[in-house]
């Protein structure tokens, strides 16, 4: 593929055939400049097969960071709140990294692929803040995005599936584990991560190798024993809430594209305070986050579950049935595997701490006649859906 | 009293000498490290060939203010009147035009232009007055401003309303930021005269008339000339005086020590390392060494916040002016010019386009074909510094880029010939008269001197570089991010030149914080 194809708004990934014959819907969106299903068949069928059987998503369109160099590790300890000097070759860490002041730019996942090789994964382009943060570092920053074909293959029957297809050695290979092996004759590497907090893995491989990958694992489904489906993005969106990961520029306004005051977040306010680590060499806005660390917390991005079956779309919070406002839901989904409605809420703090209750005032239609309703909310603390098989090794196979 | 600390001064320049002074006059206890094996900086005297000395970087200079005068109880011989000298700006035709403090002759002005020029610089010697609050104390935070800070800025705003009359207040706002080509064409006939003015409202910097700022910059000289203060040569008395005001403080100054490391303990200075590796502690740590080579190389970026790191670095500190120095059988005869009035400041800058031109080469990574000279024979009134009868001739010449496109190692003579063509246009003979000379390039002055870049204000004074942004925002009022570590130089607010003004504030500013137990 060209970088510069300027006769396409949005570019195909290595994958795009085999997207678009399983796309009954041709419902196509962006993704950082690249051509993704919203939605493949119907997001019921997509949604049961991440929790129930075998999805499979291209990954590709993620944006992708090749480190290398000798300070590598140094340059990525410098960026990232957490301490990467103790990532082990062939393991993955989930990261943020912050500005000056201590807010949060973007998240993302560092792949230590060999010694002294990283992968760093980001939801959003990065390489501008990345050059900027390399004054100093001996380092190589690459771009490698369109060159490396990904797809992320999650589910309960995923490693049953994987192996089928003829991956071998995942069953030693631990949650956020790198191995690189072959499915077939194709090199592959492939990852236990995934962003559905249940079992799943993700490949990558080169672009000339898309379609083998691709139908080597889609040959378990013509075999008939395994139902493999491949979702698109509104699927993911309702996963990765029940799993409680976060997405910058979606539930938080990321640093470097905020210009009002108050309106970026810091880890804290994220609710993000495990990875951000004092006794680690210095990162930018450690200074900024130990001064955050010693006042009274003013806000925080929380795991709320309201009661009912309404879901709280961009409700408004408040701090008691008709009480004062307090927060907003920044995402929110209705949970098929918990039977519950789900939100990201960013609620204010009270002296550091989180109000007593929480109300979401909800506006619905029936039959596209709106409603009204009051919804108590729970703040959860815990993942909303996790399942011991994602921990297991090896998980047991299904 | 507060508790007595350890500091550490980085450099023995005339601002790291300051500072110290300020500081152990206080009851601390204060080691001053420099890298060379003299010290004072760019006024240390400079032997560039056997038996013939020049005063340093800086051949001229106003003398210090009277406030760190009588602090540091400096003797007379610093404050001394009788080398204060004029300028004149040379003509090729030999009608030179001499510039007084506040009255010029000769150069063929018209009556009005003389008035005018006494005129402007009583005008401009005023904003310079109304600028003192702000030049005498840490630049005021926008956000977040301590008591200091709101006296400054109160202070500020009633000199430039009041101190001025309600019409130069007006003018001061109008002309403040705009360029100096501007308002010397409103002021003077004479090109000769906006020559000279502009030539002092630009050298040092990047910059030429037309370039914005540089009429902040000729008000920022001007303030030199505040408190009665003229121009003197006695640059090698400065560094003497303070060397003693230091030494008979308790300050305690080490040459030939070069610190390669300033050494951090959870964000908290705990001292420095030479290039040696000894090693000095310190509860206080303050750099007189440039801002980039403070962060980038002292500290270490590792330690900072890269946006803080890319915005130092990305600070413009490439020097522009070149230094030569001439090793002379005998004084130069200059057309129309007697010997008395070589002990003089003499220009080559006969006007504002030439000026201009002299510039544009160095936009694009190249020196001047001919170049604006500053010219001094500082052996006249220091006859010692040179052989009987022979003279040392110091030359400030502009612009020499610090990135010479061609790269400086294969210019040097080409460069070091245009100067001399140009000093021969008033000087017939020049040539015949040098036994030897020097140059200094800013690369020169980068590596002899720890400049990084080679700039005679360690960093461009522009508005984005300038009061509460220098060297950048964040680090403005000489505290730094790192707890216990401060910048003394003249990187710092106000900048450079023979000033002394960042050692002072600076010392202000960790006596107040000191005592409040800030640090
Ligand atoms: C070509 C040229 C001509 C100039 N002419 C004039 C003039 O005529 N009049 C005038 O007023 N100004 C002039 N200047 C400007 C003037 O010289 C400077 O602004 C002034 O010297 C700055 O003083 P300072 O004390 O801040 O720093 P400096 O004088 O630069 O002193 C800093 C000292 O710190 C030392 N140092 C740096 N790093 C380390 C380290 N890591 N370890 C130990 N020591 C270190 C350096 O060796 C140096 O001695 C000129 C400058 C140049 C470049």
């Amino acid at each position: 593929m060209s970088l510069h194809d300027f006769t396409q708004v949005l570019a195909k990934t290595p994958f795009h055939d085999r997207l678009a014959l399983h796309s009954q819907t041709q419902d196509w969106t962006g993704w950082n400049g690249y051509q993704t299903p919203r939605v493949l068949d119907t997001v019921a069928s997509e949604y049961f097969a991440v929790r129930s059987s075998c999805s499979v998503m291209d990954l590709t369109p993620m944006e992708k960071y090749l480190i290398t160099g000798p300070d590598a590790c140094a340059f990525l300890n410098r960026l990232v709140t957490r301490d990467v000097s103790k990532l082990k070759p062939k393991r993955v860490t989930y990261a943020v990294w912050c500005n000056d002041e201590g807010k949060v730019i973007d998240d993302g996942t560092i792949f230590h692929l060999e010694k002294g090789v990283y992968r760093l994964c980001a939801q959003h382009h990065q390489l501008d803040w990345l050059m900027l943060s390399s004054i100093g570092f001996d380092v190589t920053i690459e771009k490698d995005t369109h060159k490396v074909a990904a797809l992320s293959v999650q589910g309960p029957t995923s490693f049953s599936v994987l192996t089928a297809a003829g991956i071998e050695g995942l069953e030693k290979l631990k949650p956020f584990g790198i191995i690189h092996t072959k499915i077939g004759k194709i090199p592959v590497t492939v990852s236990r991560t995934g962003f559905t907090g249940d079992l799943g893995y993700e490949l990558w491989g080169t672009p000339k190798d898309a379609h083998g990958i691709w139908d080597a694992i889609f040959t378990v489904k013509e075999h008939g024993l395994f139902d493999i489906r491949v979702i698109g993005l509104d699927t993911l969106e309702m996963v990765r809430i029940e799993a409680g990961f976060i997405m910058p520029g979606f539930d938080f306004n990321t640093a470097e594209t905020t210009i009002r005051a108050d309106h970026d977040r810091s880890p804290y306010e994220l609710g993000l305070d495990w990875i951000v680590k004092f006794d680690k060499p210095y990162f930018t806005g450690k200074r900024a986050l130990i001064k955050e660390s010693k006042r009274p917390q003013k806000r925080c991005l929380v795991k709320l579950i309201a009661e009912g079956n309404k879901v709280p779309t961009s409700a408004f919070l408040f701090d008691g049935k008709n009480g004062n406002k307090i927060g907003t839901v920044m995402a929110q989904t209705w949970s098929p595997i918990l039977k519950s409605s789900l939100a990201m809420a960013d609620i204010d703090y009270n002296d550091g701490k989180p109000p007593v209750e929480i109300w979401a005032e909800i506006y619905y239609q029936k039959e596209l006649k709106w409603h009204v309703k009051w919804a108590k909310c729970h703040l959860q603390n815990a993942p909303f859906w996790s399942h011991p098989r994602r921990s297991k090794t090896p998980p047991n196979p299904v | 009293m507060t508790k007595k600390r350890n500091i550490v001064i980085i450099g023995a320049g005339h601002n790291g000498l300051i500072c110290a002074a300020y500081l152990a006059k206080a009851g601390h206890e204060v080691t001053v490290l420099e890298a060379r094996d003299q010290i004072g900086g760019g006024i240390a005297p400079r032997e560039f060939s056997k038996g013939f000395t020049a005063p340093g970087l800086a051949h001229l200079a106003y003398p210090l203010h009277p406030k760190i005068i009588s602090d540091l109880e400096i003797g007379n011989n610093a404050r001394s009147k009788s080398r204060t000298i004029n300028t004149i700006s040379l003509s090729k035709s030999g009608d030179h035009l001499h510039l007084g403090q506040s009255s010029a002759s000769g150069g063929s002005l018209s009556s009005e232009d003389q008035e005018a020029y006494s005129a402007f610089k009583k005008e401009f010697l005023a904003y310079a007055k109304a600028l003192s609050p702000l030049m005498m104390n840490k630049p005021p935070r926008l956000k977040n401003m301590d008591t200091k800070d709101k006296i400054t800025l109160a202070k500020l705003g009633w000199k430039v309303r009041f101190g001025l009359k309600t019409d130069s207040m007006r003018e001061f706002l109008r002309v403040g930021g705009i360029n100096i080509y501007d308002v010397l064409n409103e002021v003077f006939d004479s090109e000769a005269l906006k020559g000279a003015i502009a030539a002092d409202a630009v050298i040092g910097h990047h910059m030429a008339p037309r370039t914005p700022t540089t009429v902040l910059t000729y008000i920022l000289r001007l303030f030199g000339e505040t408190e009665n203060r003229q121009l003197t040569s006695a640059v090698p008395n400065i560094c003497e005086a303070l060397a003693t005001a230091a030494t008979s403080a308790g300050v305690n100054i080490r040459t030939q020590s070069k610190v390669e490391d300033i050494l951090l303990s959870d964000d908290q200075v705990t001292g420095v390392r030479l290039s040696n590796v000894e090693e000095i502690s310190a509860d206080i740590v303050v750099s007189n060494s440039d801002a980039k080579s403070t962060f980038l190389d002292l500290v270490g970026v590792q330690d900072l916040d890269a946006m803080f790191v890319h915005r130092i670095s990305k600070s413009r500190t490439n020097g522009d002016v070149a230094k030569l120095h001439f090793a002379l059988k005998s004084l130069p005869n200059f057309t129309s010019l007697d010997a008395e009035s070589l002990r003089h400041r003499l220009l080559i800058a006969p006007n504002m386009r030439y000026i201009e031109q002299a510039f544009n080469p160095s936009k694009y990574g190249e020196f001047s074909e001919r170049p604006v000279l500053e010219i001094t024979f500082p052996t006249i009134d220091n006859p010692a510094l040179s052989p009987d009868g022979q003279h040392t001739m110091s030359v400030n010449a502009s612009f020499a880029p610090y990135a010479l496109k061609a790269g400086w190692d294969k210019k040097r003579k080409t460069f070091t010939q245009k100067v001399i063509d140009t000093v021969a246009g008033y000087a017939p003979g020049f040539e015949s008269l040098i036994l030897d000379h020097e140059l200094l390039t800013p690369v020169d002055i980068e590596s002899e001197y720890n400049i990084k870049g080679g700039h005679w204000h360690h960093g461009e004074i522009a508005i984005d570089q300038s009061f509460m942004m220098r060297p950048i925002h964040g680090t403005a009022q000489y505290n730094t991010p790192i707890s216990g570590l401060f910048l003394c130089g003249a990187a710092a607010h106000p900048g450079g030149s023979i000033n002394g003004l960042p050692g002072r504030n600076a010392a202000q500013r960790i006596l107040a914080m000191t005592k409040s137990g800030d640090v």
